[in-house]
């Protein structure tokens, strides 16, 4: 089980979270103009990476807002908590994965 | 607002004056009871503009809650931390509507709104020596006196139902805010709980 920091809560366990996928996915203004290939790309592909992931969580039984998260996904641990709106930060780390 | 004549409250139907007058609290570890019909106004704003925080302060006479997971308490009104941009305002029962009224000519050309919410919570107050012990056995917070202090607040999980629990003084005395619709369960699941910690019902 993780301890999530709620940027407005604190630490809390993770039962108390829902789980809003990868953060930082613009929706395109364009819509209208894009291939068949470029929506299902906007719409389906993540990165799914090893290592830090970028992802939003929602405080689901607590304040009720989304937040990003900095998370490694081999190790679980949590780099990073930042507000919505604000700018991925570069995540340094020891084992250089 | 539901006719006085219908009203009930939302534990009514377990009968608890009756049980009150044949429980007594002497010696009791933990003491349940119901908070009826209190009123509860949601309201929604941006904290860092003064033409808002100053609106909520001129219709309570209190100013919002300064840090996250706290109340403000005044005679009349509480002020309860809800998120970074939502509150309720508790209070006594039939004052919502004047409240409202005060709230929504105060909010005038503001991006805010006043919502009365009184009819979907239940309330029940759990207070005494072993109330803590009670409550540790459905919740992942922690409950220490030391991390989780008086004025606190927390919205949380309590066994499968999502509660605000609020820390109300020291006895300790906790008020439990549940949808109605879960306040049958969580009364039930409470009382089986307490039952190990010698359990009074007060009316
Ligand atoms: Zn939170």
């Amino acid at each position: 089980m993780l301890l999530i920091p709620c940027p407005y809560c604190g630490k809390r366990d993770e039962h108390e979270f829902t789980y809003a996928r990868e953060g930082h996915i613009a929706r395109p203004t364009n819509g209208e103009q894009l291939t068949d290939a470029e929506w299902a790309q906007y719409l389906f592909m993540r990165k799914n990476p090893k290592g830090v992931h970028y992802e939003r969580w929602m405080h689901a039984k607590g304040c009720r807002r989304y937040f990003n998260v900095a998370r490694d996904t081999v190790t679980h641990e949590i780099y990073a908590v930042y507000e919505m709106g604000q700018p991925a930060p570069v995540i340094e780390r020891e084992n250089g994965r | 607002m539901v006719e006085t004549y219908q009203r009930r409250s939302a534990l009514a139907h377990l009968g608890l004056v009756a049980r009150a007058a044949s429980s007594s609290t002497a010696g009791a570890g933990v003491i349940m009871s119901e908070v009826p019909h209190r009123t509860i106004v949601n309201v929604r704003g941006t904290a860092s503009d003064v033409a808002f925080s100053s609106a909520v302060q001129t219709a309570t006479g209190l100013a919002l809650p300064s840090a996250a997971n706290t109340v403000s308490n005044g005679g009349v009104w509480q002020i309860v931390w809800l998120g970074p941009n939502e509150w309720w305002i508790t209070g006594p029962d039939g004052e919502a509507e004047s409240l409202i009224e005060a709230l929504r000519a105060n909010f005038a050309g503001q991006h805010a709104i006043a919502c009365d919410v009184s009819e979907s919570r239940a309330i029940i107050a759990l207070k005494g020596a072993k109330a803590r012990d009670v409550l540790m056995r459905g919740v992942s917070l922690d409950l220490h006196p030391r991390a989780f202090r008086v004025g606190q607040c927390a919205q949380t999980g309590l066994s499968r139902a999502n509660v605000l629990l609020h820390l109300v003084d020291d006895t300790p005395t906790f008020e439990i805010y549940v949808l109605k619709s879960f306040s049958d369960y969580l009364w039930q699941w409470l009382e089986k709980v307490a039952a190990d910690f010698n359990l009074a019902v007060e009316a």
